[in-house]
């Protein structure tokens, strides 16, 4: 057993973990964060993506103890405190971009750190950005339109931000 | 009763409602059964078969005993007496051979990853870990992978009870029918006769969540909650199996992460979870690893087919003779052998021929079973004969627009009996085609095509054509009955308006992403004239939905959504009655609208639909004859199918130096009759023609000379990602289907039955100028190359 320090949707855990226990099943059988889901076991399907320190990485293909001292944001985190969605998460709302709702929390996550990557992707650059989650039930083409809309939201509010700077 | 001309108009039908359903999907709040926790909960891993056939001579589980954490170990032999078998539903001839299915092997394994032995221990990696040490003799049999060979004198036998690896024949004919001439006849007069060999390769439904189970036994009963499209089936076949006294069995699906008819099964792991709990008196949970679910999930597709086409000179069908070869694998899951016999009826699509005959024969094999997958057996034959359309349209020197045109059923022969006998509702093949080719710019893109060849381009264009029919709505329960099958296709819906005006409807339907919840409110609000977000639809738990026949083959909206209306409606029949009484007026001077009851020609009168639904909790005051409560229940069985069709359009590119095709434009116009919700239609058409264009190019289940599936891991069984996919222009004619009454006819499937051929045909367009005829699925850039490389028409060094 070994100590691990972390903090996951804002609250700092401390819990002795067995080194060979991957992230996602610490976030989900110690944690509950149970809206992480596994769909692999291969890191193809991309269902288990959280941010680590605000970049996406498939949480089945890492261990827990690798996240040591690190900030980790599952799709229970994501929304304002008040319930407040994030643009992301409105955006698939909005496009009708989940049908299954299985791929989702991984594909929200992904399509988070290509935002902020890329505030104004192209449709070829989203496509290419959310390269590494599969869905089988949207053929994609929702998920692509609710990306490039939460990216305009995103650059709106940016800009009233500004404004009111 | 109050008639569909009287219900007020649609605030709620049409529109492009966003889902109720998504609050807890995107944030996460979801209950998928893995999610399942339960004081003292046990966790089952299972041990599978490494090898493809074989007979289990010893078993020795002592390693795995004594192991920390674990609780007990199970054989097959363990269960050999009540076990029973993974039911057949779907016998489809008399003298079909059904060996039994096992959940578990007892002496022989028939497919790599069947079930052999079970850990359970008090977490899943102790239950796993454990597996290792069991240690298994097997002795190894010849394996039976080729259909045809499965079928030839002396072949091994995949099951030793059996004399032979065939299932059953079917045999359908126009002549002895009576439903057009006889075949044989109308294939000697031929002009011109077109023959092709297709291959359906196999498939791997592939749904995102793994399934999943949990078992918590209840004295004589048990709550089983599982990832399944079918609940009720489950409930009602787990009890006839495995003895479970029925009104003690409760079956629910939670959240459930996609299906596309994999899930639409019987699964050994839902018995052997049952089974376990059931023997041990503890709750058990089951949650397979995605290896696991591509080898023993059942599989699709993999049929033979061998197509003959025949017309006159001047482009008129004159017969179609199909005989198809369709892979059982190992054993009959829930509907296996009826699969291909939903091709039955399709193959002839759009066309009206003058004879018709469907051979089938089912084979068994040491693959894994296989079953429904999204479309089921209409894929397969729209394939089949889209394909050789256009291979007659070469043929004849026509183009293959005209011949098509030539030989449909034309909007005014709507309703439409076809050569086999079924009655097509409702059709606008002209107008949906002459929409699509306008969205697409067919007549430019054929002259850039032109063009390209000209100047010898190496990236050559292709374009190719799929008007498709299918059917939807399974299903009319006397159809089934015909068919063999062993159940109905009715469905179920109670509608309360509870005291407060709020209502809970109750649906028989499964929903796995379909919107049920969203769209059936949107039908509930437009009849009873109370908002969208007041209604709370209740499904996929037997204890609250105990009736009704679930989610598959595009029924949902075509039954389950009628049975929602119609009771919605009764539920103002009855308020209507409890109104008249307490405005003291005839029923006959009561109006109806907005969710409002009020006498004729005295506005300000009115009772809302939420007054009434308090009266009758309170039941002070009731008609006389009408019982308290605001609540009704309706059961719909259609009276026939309804046929969705439409004309999909695929522009691609095909890099004749790589063999890369690439999808530059693809243009759906889909007649689905009447919408619920345009926006929920949109999304499973832009999903299902995914998967169309995914058989077209990318998936295929493929095993090795032992019978070890090489797929079996998402690094090898190739889901298309984002960037392998276009967008798509989707549009729509409507046909109002004239077999229920709110005219809709089913989508589901409708994308994955229309596309593949489109993106074939397209591709074969693009490369027939090298001679190239045929390019077996999935057309992987490697297939493309060596099939305009190798070619013999194809001269060296030179590009025609």
């Amino acid at each position: 057993m070994t100590q691990l320090r972390v903090t996951v949707d804002e609250v700092a855990y401390q819990d002795d973990v067995e080194p060979r226990l991957l992230l996602v099943h610490y976030l989900r059988d110690r944690l509950g964060k149970v809206g992480t889901v596994v769909g692999c076991d291969t890191s193809n399907c991309g269902a288990c993506t959280v941010l680590l320190n605000g970049r996406s990485v498939k949480s089945c293909s890492m261990l827990a103890i690798q996240t040591q001292g690190r900030v980790i944001t599952t799709i229970e985190g994501l929304a304002a405190e008040n319930g407040g969605l994030h643009p992301v998460q409105q955006a698939f709302h909005d496009e009708h971009a989940l049908q299954c709702g299985f791929c989702t929390p991984g594909m929200i996550m992904a399509a988070c750190d290509l935002l902020g990557e890329n505030p104004d992707p192209s449709e070829a650059e989203v496509r290419e950005g959310i390269e590494g989650n599969l869905c089988r039930c949207t053929g994609y083409q929702n998920i692509v339109r609710a990306v490039q809309s939460a990216a305009r939201t995103m650059a709106d509010s940016e800009q009233t931000a500004g404004v009111a700077r | 009763m109050t008639t569909l001309e009287e219900r007020p108009a649609s605030a709620e039908i049409g529109q492009p409602r966003r889902r109720k359903e998504d609050a807890h999907f995107i944030t996460g709040r979801t209950v998928w059964t893995d999610n399942i926790t339960l004081p003292g909960l046990l966790h089952l891993a299972i041990l599978r078969s490494p090898l493809a056939h074989a007979r289990i001579t010893s078993i020795n589980t002592a390693g795995a005993v004594g192991r920390p954490g674990v609780v007990a170990v199970f054989t097959g032999q363990d269960f050999a007496e009540t076990q029973g078998s993974i039911p057949c539903a779907w016998p489809v001839t008399s003298d079909i051979v059904n060996p039994g299915h096992p959940s578990i092997a007892v002496d022989q394994v028939n497919h790599v990853g069947e079930a052999v032995a079970i850990v359970v221990a008090r977490d899943k990696s102790a239950a796993q870990d454990a597996l290792e040490a069991i240690d298994v003799d097997y002795e190894p049999l010849p394996v039976v992978l080729d259909m045809e060979a499965a079928l030839a004198a002396g072949a091994p036998l995949v099951h030793p009870n059996t004399d032979s690896n065939r299932c059953f024949t079917w045999t359908f004919e126009s002549g002895a029918a009576g439903t057009g001439q006889p075949i044989e006849e109308v294939l000697q007069a031929a002009e011109v006769t077109v023959s092709r060999r297709f291959v359906q390769q196999r498939l791997i439904p592939a749904f995102m969540e793994p399934r999943s189970t949990v078992a918590q036994p209840d004295g004589e009963g048990i709550t089983l909650w599982s990832s399944t499209q079918v609940p009720h089936v489950l409930r009602t076949l787990g009890a006839l199996t495995l003895g479970i006294p029925e009104q003690k069995m409760r079956v629910i699906a939670p959240d459930v992460g996609g299906g596309f008819g994999g899930k639409l099964q019987i699964t050994p792991e839902e018995f052997i979870c049952t089974l376990v709990a059931r023997k041990l008196g503890k709750p058990v949970k089951y949650t397979e690893s995605r290896s696991e679910s591509l080898m023993s999930g059942h599989h699709g597709r993999d049929q033979i087919q061998d197509i003959t086409l025949t017309a006159r000179r001047d482009g008129t069908f004159t017969g179609l003779d199909v005989h198809i070869l369709s892979n059982m694998g190992a054993y009959l899951r829930l509907i296996t052998p009826g699969i291909p016999l939903l091709g039955a009826f399709m193959f002839n699509g759009s066309y009206k021929f003058d004879a018709y005959r469907f051979v089938c024969d089912g084979v068994f094999t040491t693959k894994t079973p296989t079953d429904a997958y999204r479309g089921a057996g209409r894929p397969e034959a729209t394939f089949a004969i889209e394909r050789i359309v256009d291979e007659m349209a070469v043929e004849l020197g026509m183009d293959p627009m005209e011949l098509r045109r030539k030989n449909w059923i034309e909007h005014d022969d709507f309703p439409y009996t076809t050569i086999t006998g079924i009655t097509y509702d409702s059709g606008n093949y002209e107008e949906a085609t002459d929409k699509a080719l306008a969205l697409m710019g067919w007549d430019d893109l054929r002259r850039e095509q032109a063009d390209r060849i000209a100047r010898g381009d190496p990236v050559r264009l292709g374009l190719g054509i799929s008007t498709y029919t299918e059917l939807c709505g399974w299903a009319p329960s006397r159809l089934l009955g015909v068919l063999a099958y062993a159940g109905g296709g009715w469905d179920h819906a109670s509608v309360r308006v509870l005291p407060t005006g709020k209502v809970e409807v109750v649906t028989g339907t499964s929903p796995h992403g379909q919107g049920h919840e969203t769209a059936w409110s949107q039908i509930v609000a437009d009849r009873l004239g109370v908002p969208f977000e007041d209604i709370e639809i209740l499904h996929g738990d037997t204890r609250t939905s105990p009736r009704g026949w679930d989610t598959y083959g595009s029924r949902s909206a075509a039954v389950g959504a009628i049975a929602v209306s119609n009771a919605a409606l009764r539920v103002i029949d009855k308020a209507k009655r409890i109104a008249a009484h307490m405005l003291e007026a005839s029923e006959d001077d009561v109006e109806f609208a907005n969710g409002t009851f009020s006498v004729k020609g005295a506005p300000g009168t009115g009772k809302t639909i939420q007054d009434l639904a308090f009266a009758a909790f309170a039941a002070h005051d009731m008609p006389e004859g009408v019982e308290p409560n605001l609540d009704a229940d309706a059961t719909f069985d259609p009276v026939a199918l309804s046929f969705p069709h439409g004309t999909h359009l695929c522009a691609v590119d095909v890099d004749t130096e790589t063999g890369r095709a690439t999808i530059r434009r693809y243009v759906c116009v889909d007649d689905v009759g009447e919408v619920i919700n345009p926006l929920i239609v949109d999304g499973q058409v832009h999903g299902g023609v995914v998967q169309g264009i995914s058989q077209a190019l990318f998936e295929e289940a493929v095993y090795d000379a032992d019978g070890n599936l090489t797929t079996g891991s998402f690094v090898d069984y190739l889901l298309p990602s984002a960037p392998d996919v276009p967008s798509m222009i989707t549009d729509r004619t409507v046909s109002p289907s004239t077999t229920n009454p709110m005219g809709v006819k089913g989508v589901g499937e409708t994308g994955t039955i229309a596309a593949t051929p489109a993106v074939v045909n397209a591709i074969l367009d693009a490369v027939r100028p090298f001679g190239v005829t045929d390019i077996p699925m999935p057309c992987t850039p490697e297939r493309i190359w060596r099939a305009i490389n190798e070619t013999s028409d194809a001269s060296e060094g030179e590009r025609p």
